[in-house]
């Protein structure tokens, strides 16, 4: 069984030319194949269910929905299908942290967590390189999958754009948005890479991945996306329907008087318009005296606020893998 | 081949508060099969871990092929590494495990890598998590050697095989060594297998290092004494790694070379490579270093 011999070995190379970039893919494809595969029928699953369910709506909004005014649009389009979007577009939301969990924690969670990272940092390809190529390559899967998603969403969810059912800034339909997804989607793949390589084991950093991204999610709907631009302000009574509200009060001779929700405004109708009941709250104030006054994002922001959800996404997406590959070479064994 | 193949010089590794590795110094010539020798937690794998560039050093500096910075690129392209337990993809193919390690070095020779698997029968097929440990330890060398490195290094490789798998393991080790001058660094504590393949002993004990050097040398610089235990303490000014003392008769492994005089009453004898490490291993404060002045003339060389 010895006498096999051993290939000759070159004595010195000249010139030491890393491993060409390209091999990366094929080693990439091969050890996530499975988790890419998974994205896809999840992914694809998803959109045919879309397709079908956009093509009844198209046809229903044809024919129903002229003008989208009308009685007939808001029976036979908006009240079959409303309901649906809405769990559709809620149940979409968990796409980017699964995503996330499953393809991004993984990567580099799997490694430790075997030992596997033992044979793959000592090969000649060098490990901050292997690092960086698997999670850049991976991270333009994911998020190519998810743009194309979103596209096809956009297209599902226009009938009922045009219908005024859904509104551009709502937080179920925005970052299901053409930008916003895909970022969303890049950053839950990051978030997941970095997770796993600093908890080492898969399961946990799973966990850790959907928990991370779950808190960024409500934290940017809740709180951060109002203030991407400064809100336009204005007095009128009859804001168009895409417009999407801060904040709203009621001054009275140029000074506050109390917020447009709350017990002070109930107060004040009912100490006002005793008994009359068909003015609503805002006329009778305005009878009186009192100015409403609305700060609100408009509904033409849309794209603007897409675009900068997108870039900060992207921009903490590359902090977060910048970071998971800055470990990887710090990580002592 | 110039230069060492790894030197080591003061250096150290902590993990937290302990020191797995420390005033490590240390100069391995080329060519040989070395053993690194030591207890459980003396640092073997540590010492492994800096030297392939998985770890990084707390303190102190090592070179490998003659003076690269370890996991440096240049020295990734050099050394094969087989970690302990021989981690493989367990879900890949022993073919894609091959096609993997081609795709991520510069040099993979796979025709050699094919003939060898099927030499041992191991199925291309054949999933590595499917494979038996003796294989997958198998497989994993294939891999290390296909890469066609100037050091091999294997961390227990020894420890998830039966004795005539270690065998035919360490006899592939050792033609890659004469056929094309690989140097091997190898951890184990099972002495007696080493006996028949090391040349270069290494032997560390908390997280120093207490002997090194080749093994001819080091059997011809040891003796055994054998004499009445009696007698044994008088000799007590002669380097005496280690006593065992019997109720009649004491053996005393002392650092003596075949010329030395023997001590009336007292027969020498000359000393195995597994007796003379366990004596050194008992002995945890003995040891047999070459002095810091040829190390440095190793160094400039």
């Amino acid at each position: 069984m010895t006498a096999l011999r051993t290939p000759a070995r070159p004595e010195r190379d000249a010139g030491l030319r890393p491993v060409p970039w390209r091999r990366m893919a094929w080693v990439t494809w091969r050890q996530h194949r499975t988790a890419l595969g998974g994205v896809a029928v999840f992914l694809g699953a998803l959109a045919v269910y879309l397709w079908l369910t956009a093509l009844q709506l198209h046809h229903s909004y044809a024919t129903a929905c002229h003008p989208a005014s009308s009685l007939g649009c808001a029976m036979d389009f908006t009240g079959r299908y409303g309901i649906t979007s809405i769990i559709v577009s809620i149940a979409l939301q968990a796409v980017p942290p699964l995503i996330g969990g499953f393809a991004g924690a993984p990567v580099l969670a799997r490694e430790l967590e075997t030992g596997t990272f033992r044979y793959a940092w000592t090969q000649g390809f060098g490990r901050r390189r292997w690092t960086l190529g698997k999670l850049v390559l991976l991270a333009v899967a994911v998020t190519a999958a998810a743009e194309a998603f979103s596209v096809l969403f956009s297209w599902y969810d226009q009938p009922l754009f045009a219908a005024g059912y859904a509104v551009p800034f709502s937080p179920r339909v925005f970052d299901l948005g053409e930008v916003a997804f895909a970022a969303w989607t890049l950053a839950a793949f990051a978030i997941g890479a970095l997770a796993g390589m600093l908890i080492r084991r898969v399961v946990p950093a799973i966990a850790a991945t959907l928990a991370v991204y779950a808190g960024l999610a409500f934290a940017t709907a809740l709180w951060l996306r109002e203030h991407y631009m400064a809100p336009l302000l204005t007095s009128t009574l009859n804001l168009p329907g895409s417009a999407s509200i801060v904040n709203q009060w009621y001054t009275k001779g140029g000074k506050f008087a109390f917020p447009a929700r709350g017990t002070q405004i109930v107060d004040a109708v009912s100490r006002l318009c005793p008994g009359i009941s068909n003015l609503s709250s805002a006329q009778c104030l305005a009878r009186h005296g009192y100015t409403q006054w609305t700060s609100y994002q408009p509904g033409s922001r849309f794209w603007p606020f897409q675009w900068i959800e997108g870039g900060w996404l992207l921009a903490l997406s590359l902090l977060l893998i910048a970071g998971a590959v800055w470990l990887v070479r710090r990580r002592a064994a | 081949m110039t230069g060492n193949i790894v030197e080591t010089s003061g250096l150290g590794k902590r993990y937290g508060r302990t020191w797995a590795l420390r005033e490590c110094t240390l100069a391995l010539p080329a060519g040989h099969v070395a053993a690194l020798v030591g207890p459980n937690g003396a640092g073997k794998t540590t010492l492994l871990n800096l030297a392939v560039g998985l770890a990084e050093p707390t303190a102190g500096a090592v070179t490998v092929l003659g003076g690269l910075a370890a996991g440096s690129a240049a020295a990734l392209d050099g050394i094969a590494f087989v970690a302990q337990d021989t981690p493989l993809y367990k879900n890949l193919s022993a073919a894609d495990m091959l096609h993997l390690t081609r795709n991520l070095n510069r040099r993979f020779d796979r025709p050699y890598a094919e003939a060898r698997l099927a030499e041992l029968g191991i199925p291309l097929n054949r999933k590595a998590g499917k494979l038996s440990g003796g294989q997958q330890a198998q497989l994993a060398l294939t891999l290390a050697l296909g890469r066609r490195p100037r050091l091999l290094v294997l961390d227990e490789p020894m420890a998830m095989l039966d004795p005539l798998a270690r065998h035919d393991f360490m006899a592939i080790v050792l033609t890659a060594m004469a056929d094309d001058g690989v140097s091997v660094l190898l951890s184990s504590h099972v002495l007696a297998e080493l006996e028949r393949v090391a040349d270069y002993l290494i032997l560390l004990s908390r997280g120093r290092v207490q002997v090194a050097g080749e093994v001819d040398g080091l059997l011809a610089s040891h003796r055994v004494l054998t004499g009445p235990t009696a007698e044994a303490d008088k000799y007590a000014e002669r380097p005496v790694v280690h006593a065992q003392r019997g109720q009649a008769q004491a053996h005393l492994l002392v650092r003596a070379s075949a010329g030395d005089p023997v001590p009336p009453g007292f027969q020498a004898h000359p000393v195995g490579l597994e007796e003379l490490a366990m004596a050194y291993l008992r002995e945890p404060g003995a040891g047999a270093l070459p002095g810091p002045a040829p190390m440095r003339q190793e160094a400039a060389r």
